[in-house]
């Protein structure tokens, strides 16, 4: 499988994850999104800037909980839970959002 | 039916498990496997333990740089753990000495134990899994 | 020139570097690789037993290898050599023949 952003193409695996994520541009998370019917805001972005920063540090995507914990104590409370997270990616923001920052899935998603 | 950010409390029971790591990082697949377990079974919100012993201790060894060797350098995963509150990491001290190394040279904070002890934790837990 | 021979396991958790040794004639070179490269080090149990061979053989280990797994260079013992993915090709066209060990 794969996906065309700006007339590059990019493979992923047949779930829609990207297949190298060195690859990935910002265009690629907008392109996803929209193939899924989603408009990217900026709180959309905080979190897939995180979490390309997550996996920058630690070479894993993090399981959501440990998402939503990480979340809460560098953005803030309100939006360090599952609720405000589920908001903006509701397929589930370890899974969804995680694609979207051309991530692998995380180990032990839930 | 309940929203999906309601299962956020896992209730099933939660379990003292123990991970014995005991081979070097790269050589064969185990180490990459157990903490690819170790993982799961963080968030799941299980009791988790490691210990690491024998070449285990060459797994959180700093420095790790694989460029040259065309492999994923997975060390710095190690540092995650806490965010999954993994907290409990015990290196064996006869396996530190005999190497050479000391905990300076670990990416992580780690208590050091010696074999009576790391028996005693042993014997405290539910399910042990060796890798 | 005599054989090259090749470990690849730890010195820790198998005995290959010592049935290495064991059929090593004088002359003969050891080369360490992947967790072989753990033999190399000063300041270990088995440092003395590597030491004590270095009077019969030339004993090589690979950098990239030691790199790898976060040991450093300066830690290696004394009358080591250390060589890259280059110099491992030259040493199998400088010796005879190579035994690989696993």
């Amino acid at each position: 499988m794969s996906i065309e952003v700006n007339g590059k193409v990019f493979e992923t695996d047949e779930e829609g994850y990207l297949a190298d994520l060195n690859q990935w541009e910002p265009d690629v998370a907008t392109a996803m999104a929209k193939e899924e019917g989603n408009e990217l805001t900026d709180a959309h972005w905080e979190v897939i800037n995180f979490l390309r920063e997550y996996y920058e540090e630690y070479q894993i995507a993090p399981a959501v909980r440990v998402l939503t914990k990480a979340i809460g104590k560098k953005l803030g409370k309100d939006k360090g839970n599952s609720k405000y997270l589920y908001e903006l990616f509701p397929y589930g923001p370890a899974k969804q959002a995680c694609k979207y920052a051309g991530l692998p899935k995380p180990t032990g998603c839930v | 039916m309940s929203e999906p950010w309601e299962d956020d409390e896992l209730d099933g029971p939660v379990r003292k498990f123990m991970y014995v790591n005991r081979r070097a990082p790269y050589g064969t697949i185990y180490a990459l496997e157990s903490l690819e377990v170790v993982l799961i079974a963080a968030a799941f919100e299980q009791d988790v333990t490691l210990v690491f012993m024998d070449d285990g201790v060459y797994q959180i060894k700093k420095d790790q740089n694989t460029d040259a060797i065309g492999v994923k350098n997975f060390s710095p995963t190690y540092r995650a753990l806490e965010g999954y509150d993994v907290e409990k990491l015990y290196v064996e001290k006869e396996s530190l000495e005999s190497r050479g190394l000391t905990t300076d040279d670990l990416v992580v904070p780690v208590q050091v134990v010696n074999n009576d002890q790391l028996a005693e934790l042993m014997e405290e837990q539910e399910v042990i899994l060796s890798f | 020139m005599p054989m090259l021979h090749t470990v690849n396991k730890s010195p820790f958790e198998r005995r290959t570097l010592d049935t290495a040794l064991r059929h090593a004639v004088k002359g003969a070179g050891v080369l360490l690789i992947e967790d072989g490269v753990y033999a190399a080090f000063d300041g270990t149990v088995v440092a003395e037993k590597v030491k004590a061979a270095l009077a019969d053989h030339k004993i090589y280990v690979l950098g990239p290898d030691i790199a790898a797994r976060g040991m450093s260079e300066h830690h290696v013992i004394d009358g080591l050599e250390v060589v890259d993915y280059g110099g491992f090709v030259d040493l199998v066209t400088e010796y005879d023949k190579v035994q690989s060990w696993l």
